[in-house]
């Protein structure tokens, strides 16, 4: 074990990102006793858009679910089984498998019986979502479904006639938002909604870029149960609150020097969802000195960033902070597309070569030392091209490893396995 | 400086025992279900070969999958790091390590001093490692020692796709039900491990010298197979499944700064 360099310590609002996580799960159940109204749909949805129906909505995002799910192995492979039994093949998202399961078992992961939304609100960019939600729906005995196209290509392809095909079916979605629930649609709540995800995912970015700080005030681990608010509720003001709060905190450490580990000597990164059953990892990683001091897939699964004058990267300008006023639900709608198609977790579905530059970048910026990649069997989306990247970073001269698993599925992952590669690549970069 | 070497494999047990670069002893057991008991014994063995007792030792360092159970070890070296250390040790212009074993295969990039540049592993799957010959070789009722030779008689190629056991038993079956000669069938299963460690090689980048390691590359057959494979030659030591524990026991001087 490295000798302790730096002061170290918890998160002041460690507990308030467990409480907002807890209460979403729960409210979600709970929204039928108030008259509210549930949706359910993929944490890339455009969320603010339901958000218009009134302030008793509240959603069920998959892939979050999906983690929840795998971190309880038992509960994720009674979900596996149950679905495969139904004749759903093993090789499919395990997120999307691990739904499933909890639907055809009648179980949620929050106790009690699987609580069916009222509709299915959902946008397709990898190969799982449009269907996820389809069979899903199917599943749940005719359970409305709308789907999102959103694969328009690359943020700097992006033009007028590529936004109004999204804000087109966004509106046609507010439609048959008022058909399937009787509600008339407020377009207050739905520019109120439009700020607040703009702020939280600048907000998440701002976080993340501040970990560039030697030593990195958050580790990975730390990370995945703080970015996962964003990936809950990017759209809601609590969402935004929180992470303004929590930005205040790491300026704080980064500005007093408190570490996440105490004795950071060598920085890594990662890529694509971990092994959810498997985090202990993370902390293995600290045994060596090793930080992880997050990935692409932290950062940019909901933190939205642009380039900044410097050249570096830092949480995008707000609308809000470029002085736009959102007047018109087409305006929202519009604002909306735009800022979540420069997501960075959604440039490499067109080119690995978008998501090596953008590694290569987090190596650079982020002082990265080598990169462990998850080839994750359990996201054809997010692993797709991963191959591609190891060559790139291995031509620019980056010590890179690879593991196997799945972030879902534990029967596709050897911890003992993986923990002898780790160890090979500590002894690469010194660590060991 | 007298150190130990425990390679802690997946089904045997190998000791190296050396002193200054020279090897005074070396042990082999099979692992079996208590590989602790096992360690020990060998280890003790191999000590008296030596002359030697335990106190003897100033260092033991141990390797292999089963690393955490070695009896005194008091250092740890991955895998592929003992690849590096060992395949260099025996061959100074090996750039690359080739280990297969009973249950993996996997490539080291190494330098002139045995420092592991890079490496890679073979997926979880048994058909680039020993036991995929071991299953293969009571498909076709021959004996394990047999096989390798028998592959060297085949008289042409046979095409064999399948990148698991359980699938390519039943094209061995097949091939047997299809009156292919044995020795052309041993040769087609030689040739598909082959051809993944191959694969898997060519991801790191193949760079000569290539020495080949582990229990496998005792087998004749898949020394050529794997020689067609590649492309290349390979450089194959006496006793290639000692290179782990060999490697293991050079980790201290190395740490040192010796030579």
């Amino acid at each position: 074990m490295a000798e302790l360099k730096y002061k170290t310590k918890f998160l002041d609002c460690w507990n308030e990102a467990k409480q907002l996580r807890e209460n979403y799960y729960k409210n979600f159940v709970r929204a039928h006793e108030i008259g509210g109204i549930r949706w359910a749909g993929g944490a890339w949805s455009f969320s603010a858009v339901p958000a218009g129906l009134g302030d008793d909505v509240y959603s069920l995002t998959g892939e979050p679910y999906g983690a929840t799910v795998a971190y309880n192995k038992e509960f994720a492979e009674a979900c596996h089984e149950a679905i495969e039994a139904e004749g759903y093949a093993r090789d499919l998202c395990a997120y999307m498998r691990n739904y499933w399961g909890s639907i055809v078992l009648d179980k949620y992961a929050w106790g009690g019986e699987w609580p069916k939304a009222d509709f299915l609100w959902t946008t397709h960019i990898c190969c799982s979502h449009a269907k996820w939600y389809q069979v899903a729906g199917e599943l749940e005995g005719g359970v409305p479904y709308f789907c999102v196209d959103v694969s328009v290509g690359p943020y700097d392809e992006v033009n007028e006639r590529k936004l109004n095909y999204m804000v087109s079916q966004m509106m046609d979605g507010i439609d048959w938002m008022e058909k399937i629930t009787g509600r008339k649609y407020d377009d207050e709540k739905l520019i109120q909604a439009v700020y607040n995800e703009c702020r939280a995912t600048s907000l998440w970015a701002e976080i993340c870029t501040l970990n560039k700080a030697i030593p990195a005030p958050l580790d990975e681990k730390t990370m995945y149960s703080l970015y996962v608010i964003g990936t809950l509720m990017k759209h809601r003001k609590e969402c935004a609150d929180f992470y303004e709060k929590l930005r205040d905190e790491v300026k704080d450490r980064v500005a007093n020097e408190i570490a996440a580990v105490g004795n950071e000597q060598f920085r890594v990164m990662t890529d694509t969802q971990p092994p959810w059953a498997f985090l202990e990892l993370w902390r293995y990683l600290q045994n060596y000195g090793v930080v992880s001091i997050g990935s692409l897939y932290t950062f940019g699964l909901i933190g939205i960033f642009e380039v900044k004058e410097d050249g570096t990267w830092g949480p995008r300008t707000t609308p809000q902070e470029q002085g736009i006023e959102i007047e018109t639900r087409e305006q929202a709608l519009r604002v909306l597309a735009e800022w979540t198609l420069s997501r960075p977790e959604w440039q490499h579905f067109y080119s690995p070569e978008l998501k090596s530059d953008m590694m290569k970048r987090i190596v650079k910026e982020w002082h990265v030392d080598g990169v462990m990649l998850h080839y994750n069997r359990g996201c054809e989306g997010l692993s797709m091209g991963i191959a591609e990247n190891k060559l790139a970073l291995k031509e620019a001269g980056i010590p890179v490893m690879h593991f196997e698993g799945n972030m879902g599925d534990e029967r596709e992952f050897d911890l003992e396995r993986t923990r002898a590669e780790i160890d090979a690549f500590m002894e690469i970069l010194g660590a060991r | 400086m007298i150190t130990a070497g425990i390679d802690m494999g997946a089904k045997n047990v190998k000791v190296v025992i050396l002193e200054d670069n020279k090897i005074l002893s070396k042990g082999m057991i099979l692992g079996g279900f208590d590989q602790k008991a096992s360690a020990e014994k060998v280890f003790n063995e191999t000590l008296q070969k030596a002359g030697l007792s335990r106190n003897n030792i100033e260092h033991v360092v141990a390797t292999g999958a089963g690393k955490d159970v070695a009896p005194c070890a008091n250092g740890e070296i991955s895998m592929m790091g003992a690849d590096a250390l060992g395949g260099a040790f025996l061959f100074p212009s090996a750039r690359t390590v080739i280990d297969v074993g009973a249950e993996e295969g996997r490539a080291v990039k190494c330098d002139e001093e045995g420092k592991m540049l890079d490496f890679v592993i073979n997926e979880r799957c048994a058909a680039g490692a020993g036991t995929f010959v071991e299953a293969m070789s009571r498909a076709l009722e021959v004996k394990l020692e047999e096989m390798g030779p028998l592959a060297l008689k085949a008289q042409k190629a046979v095409p064999m796709n399948a990148q698991c056991t359980i699938f390519a038993e039943s094209e061995v079956v097949s091939l047997i039900h299809a009156k292919t000669p044995k020795a052309d069938i041993s040769r087609a299963i030689h040739d598909a491990i082959a051809d993944r460690i191959a694969s898997m090689t060519r991801r790191l980048g193949v760079q000569r010298d290539v020495v080949l390691v582990g229990g496998v590359a005792k087998n004749a057959g898949f020394i050529e197979s794997l020689k067609r494979a590649l492309g290349v030659d390979l450089l194959v030591p006496d006793e290639p499944d000692f290179v782990g524990a060999l490697g293991a026991a050079l980790a201290p001087m190395r740490k040192n700064g010796e030579k």
